[in-house]
């Protein structure tokens, strides 16, 4: 998870019990070994035979986001987009990949650090807008969340976390505005699957060009088109206090959840079937909850159906219809 | 033997705004005729978009609506394969691709096979057509139209095969998979396998053409071609971009390669349908 404008997981619907770091603790208790059939050393050799399966010729795709870019862009009457750069690898990825796409005077990055946010994102992020040539633009959130939590205090992280992530996709959409430029989301297929983002928050966009790609496939796109060494191989954080990893707080690693999750998504693998393979029956268990669970955050607000056209049930269009 | 200039018109249709789509034919229509083409193919729903869904009822429209009249009339200089929604007299809508001559609509396909699974969802909105013809296809040959899906049930082929075809026209819109370990996306390659082993079964030209863009994130991959009736791809264009390009077709090879390898000749429809007919009443 990129860091700072994407924030810990919004699990409000899921109940008191259900929150990010209940998942990290049942999951390091269950620890390695468990019901798993074939042992966690199969499980290892497993994600890292299906990690390198993802990112083998991952580059074929990189012609077809930027054309995808420039075309939907291009459709909703924009020529410009914007979106946040946290120094993080999914939103430096889609700031080279704009770049490419639409030329460096319509990309238009926001960094948006709060003060408990790593010096070194910043550092991070300005090393993408050397790199790419674009200028610093850089809104802190401080004050208007201090201003909020001003009255809790006693907020848990969880609410700070989403709240961040809400003011930061606040403030993209205004500066939509300001530039005519499109938000852009940053969020890849991993994080969405998971539900490992903010609803209305870092999950906000108008369109998404890495919403397809794992987080092994956006590192692998990192590297194809040139994303600085450092961003690349640091631990993905969400930035929200030190120290902070998604993986530590997500209780597995990217590269067990990008496996487990092309096995159930892509390869339609019952869960059993995915223990057998030697990963860990818990985390296969916590993978298939978060994605389930989380799913809501992937759709539109279910209406009461009434009338006999009800948009999104029979009411049908593609969204490039309004284009 | 004559030979035949065949345009392919590798468009990128707005969707759901017919008039401009007509306009984007009629330009792709002047630059075939500039290249001295006899025929230019435009791709499957090339005049309505692909993924319609409620849009289906509102592009739709029957083959003598005005809106077509330029492409009808533009036919009196080359022959022109055009698709859209067309609407029956009974409201039955459908997928269909015309193929105009002279000035006039000389032939009518109506998609046959509707993929309904995964991304597609043609079977909610539209009928499936009823008919595998081949018809006149400029001076001394046959042609056959499948639409897109029509061509991944061999029994579409091999009927056109059978009537007579020299040449398949094939509209398509298909959709790629960047990812997905084949070399290219692995729609494109396998309709490369396909056609080109189609190609030589049958001996006969395919005329693929495909349509590029983006609808609600979906990509279409383009990568028109023809393949010959040895299997070998004799044109088209290694982009997923707009293009237009003319291929010729050797209708002498079609000769050559019935003589060379006689399948069709040696093709024995009894057999297939005695044997059809059993399997059909246990189905």
């Amino acid at each position: 998870m990129a860091a700072m404008q994407e924030a810990v997981t919004d699990i409000s619907r899921g109940g008191p019990t259900n929150d990010a770091h209940g998942d990290a603790r049942a999951a390091a208790q269950a620890g390695p070994g468990g019901a798993e059939q074939a042992g966690p050393q199969e499980g290892a050799r497993e994600v890292g035979r299906i990690g390198a399966r993802l990112a083998t010729d991952v580059g074929r795709a990189v012609p077809i986001l930027h054309a995808f870019l420039r075309e939907e862009v291009r459709k909703t009457g924009y020529a410009d987009v914007v979106f946040g750069l946290s120094g993080g690898i999914d939103s430096a990825v889609v700031a080279y990949l704009a770049v490419e796409a639409l030329g460096r005077e319509r990309v238009h990055p926001v960094i948006m650090p709060y003060r408990a946010s790593n010096p070194e994102s910043l550092a991070d992020a300005r090393k993408v807008l050397a790199d790419l040539g674009l200028p610093e633009l850089v809104v802190d959130i401080t004050p208007q969340i201090d201003a909020y939590f001003a009255r809790a205090t006693d907020a848990s992280a969880l609410r700070r976390g989403n709240k961040m992530a809400r003011e930061r996709m606040s403030i993209l959409y205004d500066q939509s505005a300001v530039f005519r430029a499109l938000p852009l989301g940053t969020s890849n297929k991993t994080e969405l699957l998971l539900g490992y983002g903010t609803q209305f928050g870092d999950l906000a966009s108008a369109l998404n060009p890495v919403g397809d790609l794992y987080k092994t496939q956006v590192r692998a796109v990192a590297e194809v088109i040139g994303v600085p060494q450092s961003i690349r191989e640091k631990p993905p954080s969400a930035d929200l206090w030190a120290d902070q990893t998604d993986e530590d707080e997500l209780g597995f690693t990217y590269g067990e959840a990008d496996a487990i999750l092309h096995l159930l998504v892509d390869e339609r693998l019952p869960a059993p079937r995915v223990v057998e393979l030697g990963f860990s029956e818990a985390v296969v268990r916590l993978v298939e909850r978060r994605m389930r669970q989380n799913h809501f955050k992937r759709r539109m607000p279910v209406i009461a159906k009434l009338s006999s056209r009800t948009i999104g049930i029979d009411f049908r269009y593609p969204r490039d219809w309004g284009m | 033997m004559q030979s035949i200039r065949i345009a392919l018109g590798q468009v990128s249709p707005v969707l759901g705004d017919v008039s401009a789509n007509v306009q984007t034919h009629m330009a792709a229509i002047a630059q075939a005729i500039s290249q001295g083409a006899d025929v230019v193919v435009f791709p499957e729903l090339g005049l309505t978009g692909y993924l319609l869904k409620d849009l289906t009822y509102e592009v739709a429209c029957s083959l003598t609506d005005p809106v077509l009249e330029p492409l009808i009339k533009a036919s009196e200089d080359i022959d022109v394969l055009f698709s859209m929604i067309e609407e029956g007299p009974d409201h039955r809508f459908y997928v269909a691709a015309a193929y105009a001559a002279g000035g006039r609509i000389a032939h009518v396909h109506r998609k046959l096979y509707l993929p309904t699974y995964g991304l597609f969802e043609e079977g909610r909105h539209v009928a499936r057509g009823g008919a595998v013809e081949t018809f006149d296809f400029r001076d001394e040959a046959r042609a056959g139209v499948m639409i897109c899906e029509d061509a991944w049930h061999p029994s579409v082929p091999y009927l056109l095969a059978l009537s007579g075809a020299d040449v398949l026209l094939i509209p398509a819109s298909g959709p790629g998979r960047a990812l997905g370990g084949d070399p290219n996306s692995g729609a494109q390659a396998f309709w490369e396998r396909m056609l080109r082993t189609y190609a030589q079964l049958f001996s006969c030209y395919i005329v693929f053409v495909n349509r590029v863009g983006f609808e609600d994130g979906l990509f279409f991959f383009g990568h028109s071609f023809v393949v010959a009736p040895d299997g070998e791809i004799v044109g088209g264009t290694d982009s997923h971009e707009r293009a237009l390009c003319v291929v010729e077709l050797d209708l002498e090879s079609v000769r050559r390669e019935r003589y060379r390898t006689p399948l069709l000749r040696d093709e024995d429809v009894h057999l297939t349908l005695r044997t059809l007919a059993k399997l059909a009443e246990r189905r």
